[in-house]
């Protein structure tokens, strides 16, 4: 496969670390939510056979970590963004 | 035999003659044979032997889906087992042996099978081998696995090299036919950086086994002619012995070039195959098309053969493959196989067409509405029965038989993303479907062009199609004249005279009686029917018989041959070596070593060395007259605790945390407290993950206000570092804090024992006093003026800190402090001692950092702060993990001071059952305590706190050791932590 980095241009999937479901950017607020929120979080996955929103660690190059929109059935890849855009986009800050 | 069936014509180098053996006899060949183009030339037929039946077998191809003509190349460790000889290229010396038969090829005792044939139907696995159960191991699969089975791998290592290649181009074009050759040159004209590859040796596909013309000129000579025009373009790689061998996601294609097997020895410095990943824009499959057989009993014998190999070794390798041969064809083309070879004087016995009607060939007995039922001849065809159109039989002397039941487009590539071939009923096969890989065309016979102009044309137009699409503006040029014929075929798949077997996957030895059978049992689905068969599964993945055996299923229910589908192909395309996969990742170069920069010096000493992650390490360092390793590790541990000690701690990951919120940063990825930590001190932080287990440990420094150093354990510092990247910039994005990893900037070696701060005083230019660098203390140092780091941490108990300098005065500093301990009796500890003195101490590490441990497991369940937010805080709260009598970290030592206990040993009560039921929880590492006299190790026990004091048993199965032991506490040696605060 070959992810198409929104720094570095298109590089091969080999020089990256696969980690899962972008929704783990959704991490709850340690101090406000409780474990079921965190179970949610951490254990309940949408599996789809279709467009998945994923993150990707490029280990071997900038390690910036991506998420990657990838069809779990053709391996398309149709978007590739940071993560930390995507998590600021999210509402993320510090 | 001196090449007695040798003709005229054909592309091989008669000024040169190649000496090769088979089966130790000695033979002779030209310059362009193939191994089964000299051996037919020499008049041999029987190459092989059969997977299951151990038939006599001879090649009915003349290319890569070759089933049957199995054989082994070379000797020694260059022995290589289950070569098609229909593509190995014959090369002087080259030394052939036949496999799968015992005592020879020949008389092969093996061939009892054959009679037994009833018993080996299809599935007869399932049927006969399913009980006893305790048979199937002992009796029954070393029996199948003798009997069965195709050639045997030398033992030997492979003394070639592999080498891995990486190749970009806008298009890839795959064959290098009419259509290939076509395409490429389309879009090499066009200016395009174009791959061209195919895996014969000499390109140009059918066009050198035919005698078509295109324009005024021979076929071979047209396809000669372009590739020289190709190779003097500088954007156009020419890659000849190159097997495409999948289509991979995006573009990427895999490849095999087969540097060095047509020489006896690869050249100096070169391959022997070289393993190619294809990155390409845009994409062609010209891989033209197989023949496929027409299946009649007993059409299998050495001699019968795909029409158009028939007419391939005449042609391009000027071989007869029989003094008198014959053809059975359902279509024009094997009419020309009867042409040919005619035209080159080859005794033509008769065409057994089994269509009615149309022209008759010249000069040739044609009989129309025809067919062959049966042969016969003994390891070698003799003579076919034919049933002719008037009904009665007519028996025709003949050496070889040309088949032709039509052509299936070689659609395998555009399979490997799951699309599935589709039907085309005027040239009764599969084409590409839909959904095959992005990017990719078919063109020529591989799209279902059959005829040359035919490929032509669709070479040319998918070419410019690509370049279009990929914005590189190309013409189209006048086509050459060329054949172009319709294929006029009227399917026929099997005889249905006879009761004997009609071969339709001969490697398998799948005949139309086990499709029957198949059918009969109701495995009618194409992917039951392969299972149940074996159909297809082959190495050759049924090139030959797939399609055969799906059209015989569809006659048996009934169906259409699109109704009844078809299976799809998986790469790789041909088999693939597995030293080819590897490349150079063997021995050595298979897990490259780390080396600390102590390194040098430990081999200077003689220091054993053991494997940490990709890391070396010292494990301990014998002194002259030590003959156990015990004697070594004892003496590290004493003397450090005595005086001092001096071990290399490199291999600890180190990573360099800076920013304004680098403080707020620790305090989410540990669940301890960071922020407080006063600028010049240091910390042990515990980092969990978010279930709450246990990640990692380490002790971190505040060397600045805004910058930290951490460091973590040696098997983690690369998924810690992933982790804390993860972490800053997924989770909190804005946080102001920057990481780099310094493992390998800093060489670090720990010095422990009373003594220690002596030995660095001497070394250190500034005070290090226990009140100017306290316990716990960091600083930035300098060593005879050369900048350092210094922390004042301990893993052994004792008075230690840790020095570290940048990597390149790593060797100088290790021979330093060897040199400055020498008045201390220093000495230089392994792995092995810090094991000893980590434990001694109860301090947690690879056994008890185990993945499934909470630190409340380890005894440090007060560390993780609620006050704050951190990765684990929340999940570690959790009820179960947090249960009284969960397990807890205790220390254990055997009652009897001379018992032994071992590392694994599980707990059970005294005067418990050994069982399940009993078990208490485990011992996760054991060591020898030279200062306790005795055993000692750590162990997670259930409800351990509450368990100090009481009596155990040790239970080990695998060791056979049952130890009593009593539990304590894991501290202990110097439980108060007088000797590091000295």
């Amino acid at each position: 496969m070959i992810i198409n980095h929104p720094i570095l241009g298109p590089r091969d999937a080999q020089e990256f670390v696969y980690l899962g479901d972008a929704n783990l950017i959704n991490r709850p607020d340690g101090m406000s939510a409780g474990i079921e929120a965190f179970h949610d979080y951490l254990y309940n996955r949408d599996n789809p056979a279709g467009e998945h929103r994923e993150l990707w660690y490029h280990e071997q190059g900038d390690r910036s970590w991506l998420v990657v929109t990838r069809n779990t059935v053709t391996h398309e890849i149709t978007k590739v963004e940071l993560a930390r855009d995507v998590a600021r986009a999210g509402g993320r800050s510090k | 035999m001196s090449q007695s069936n040798r003709i005229a014509g054909g592309q091989i180098d008669r000024s040169q003659t190649f000496r090769f053996t088979f089966d130790g006899q000695a033979y002779a060949g030209h310059p362009g044979d193939t191994l089964a183009s000299a051996l037919l030339a020499n008049g041999v037929r029987l190459m092989g032997r059969s997977f299951k039946y151990h038939r006599p077998r001879g090649p009915i191809s003349a290319g890569s889906e070759e089933p049957n003509a199995l054989v082994q190349l070379r000797s020694g460790a260059r022995q290589e087992p289950n070569t098609r000889a229909t593509v190995a290229e014959l090369f002087d010396g080259l030394e052939a042996t036949s496999q799968n038969a015992w005592p020879s090829l020949k008389f092969d005792a093996m061939a009892i099978n054959d009679k037994l044939n009833t018993f080996f139907t299809a599935g007869f696995y399932y049927k006969t081998f399913m009980w006893p159960a305790a048979f199937w191991e002992k009796v029954y699969e070393p029996i199948i696995r003798r009997a069965a089975g195709l050639g045997a791998l030398t033992k030997a290592e492979d003394p070639d090299e592999y080498d891995k290649g990486f190749a970009h181009c806008d298009l890839l074009v795959i064959g290098a036919g009419p259509a290939g050759l076509m395409a490429a040159l389309t879009a090499g004209r066009a200016g395009a950086r174009v791959i061209l590859a195919d895996e014969d040796f000499r390109m140009g596909g059918r066009l050198n086994a035919e005698t078509f013309e295109i324009g005024a000129m021979a076929g071979a000579d047209w396809a000669a002619g372009i590739v020289a025009e190709l190779a003097a373009l500088p954007n156009v790689r020419l890659m000849n012995r190159t097997t495409i061998v999948g289509a991979f996601d995006h573009g990427i294609y895999g490849a095999v070039e087969r540097v060095s097997d047509h020489l006896a020895v690869p050249a100096a410095g070169k391959p022997r195959q070289t393993l190619w990943r294809i990155y390409s824009r845009r994409a062609i499959l010209a891989g033209g098309a197989t023949e496929r057989p027409i299946a009649f009993e007993n059409n299998d014998r050495p001699g019968v053969m795909l029409a158009g190999a028939l007419r391939a070794y005449a042609n391009r390798w000027g071989v007869a493959a029989g003094d008198r041969v014959a053809v059975f064809t359902n279509n024009d083309d094997g009419l020309r196989t009867a042409r040919d070879l005619q035209a080159k004087g080859v005794n033509v016995a008769a065409v057994i067409d089994s269509r009615q009607g149309g022209d008759l060939l010249p000069g040739i007995r044609h009989l129309q509405g025809a067919q062959v039922v049966d042969s016969a001849g003994r390891l070698g065809l003799a003579s076919v029965t034919v049933r002719l159109a008037n009904g009665r039989t007519d028996t025709i002397a003949c050496t070889a038989l040309g088949v032709s039941g039509g052509w299936n487009p070689n659609v395998n590539i555009t399979s490997h993303h799951r699309s599935r071939p589709e039907w085309r009923e005027e040239i009764a096969a599969f084409v590409p479907g839909a959904g095959g890989p992005a990017n990719l065309a078919a063109a020529g016979a591989a799209g279902g062009d059959l005829s040359t102009h035919g490929a032509l044309a669709s070479g040319q137009a998918q070419a410019l199609a690509a370049l279009e699409s990929l914005g590189i503006s190309a013409k189209a040029s006048d086509l050459p004249q060329a054949e172009d014929a319709p294929i006029a075929i009227s399917p026929l798949w099997f005889v249905h005279e006879g009761k004997g077997r009609a071969w339709i996957d001969p490697q398998n030895d799948v005949t139309v009686k086990d499709v029957k059978l198949a059918h009969k049992e109701n495995f009618t689905s194409v992917e039951h029917l392969k299972r149940y068969t074996t159909l297809g599964m082959a190495t050759d993945q049924g090139k030959t018989g797939n399609v055969l055996g799906l059209a015989v299923m569809a006659e048996l229910t009934g169906q259409s041959i699109p109704a009844t589908g078809t299976t799809i192909y998986r790469p790789p395309y041909t088999p693939v070596a597995m030293g080819t996969l590897a490349g150079r990742s063997r021995g050595k170069e298979f897990k490259p070593f780390r080396l600390t920069p102590s390194h040098k010096w430990a081999s200077e000493q003689g220091a054993v060395f053991v494997e940490v992650g990709n890391w070396l390490r010292t494990q301990w360092v014998p002194k002259l007259g030590e003959t156990t390793w015990r004697e070594s590790v004892d003496r590290e541990v004493l003397a450090t605790r005595k005086s001092v000690g001096i071990c290399d701690v490199t291999t600890l990951g180190k990573i360099d945390i800076q920013g304004t919120d680098a403080g707020a940063f620790l305090d989410r990825v540990y669940c301890n407290t960071f922020s407080t930590l006063a600028v010049g001190k240091c910390r042990y932080g515990l980092m969990l993950r978010e279930d709450g287990m246990v990640f990692d440990d380490g002790t971190t420094a505040r060397m600045g206000q805004n910058e930290f150093v951490m460091t973590t354990t040696t098997a983690n510092a690369v998924t810690v570092f992933r982790h804390l990247e993860y972490c800053r910039q997924c989770l909190w994005p804005d946080m102001d804090v920057q990481l780099i990893s310094t493992t390998e900037a800093w060489a670090q070696y720990s010095v422990a024992g009373p003594n220690a701060r002596k030995l660095l005083q001497k070394l250190v230019d500034q005070d290090i006093s226990d009140a100017a660098f306290p316990y716990m203390g960091a600083g930035n140092i300098t060593i005879q003026g050369q900048r350092g780091r210094l922390f004042r941490i301990s893993f052994s108990g004792e008075l230690a800190y840790e020095i570290a300098v940048p990597t390149r005065y790593g060797d100088a500093l290790i021979r330093k402090l060897v040199e400055a301990g020498k008045e201390f009796d220093a000495v230089v500890y392994g792995t092995e001692a810090l094991g000893v003195m980590r434990i001694e101490k109860g301090h947690v590490a690879g056994g008890e950092l185990n993945g499934q441990s909470t630190a409340l497991n380890m005894g440090l369940g007060k560390m993780v702060s609620k006050k704050k937010d951190a990765i684990g805080m929340v999940l570690s709260s959790r009820e179960g993990m947090n249960q009284p009598g969960g397990y807890r970290l205790v220390g254990v030592k055997p009652v009897d001071p001379k018992g032994s206990i071992s590392a694994g040993s599980h707990f059970m009560e005294i005067g418990a059952p050994v069982e399940l039921a009993s078990d208490g929880g485990w011992l996760t590492a054991k060591v020898y305590s030279p200062h306790l006299g005795c055993d000692i190790a750590l162990g997670y026990l259930k409800a351990g706190d509450q368990k100090i004091g009481r009596k155990m048993r040790a239970v080990n199965f695998l060791t056979k050791t049952d130890t009593e032991v009593e539990i304590v506490s894991p501290h202990f040696f110097d439980p108060e932590g007088e000797r590091l605060r000295g």
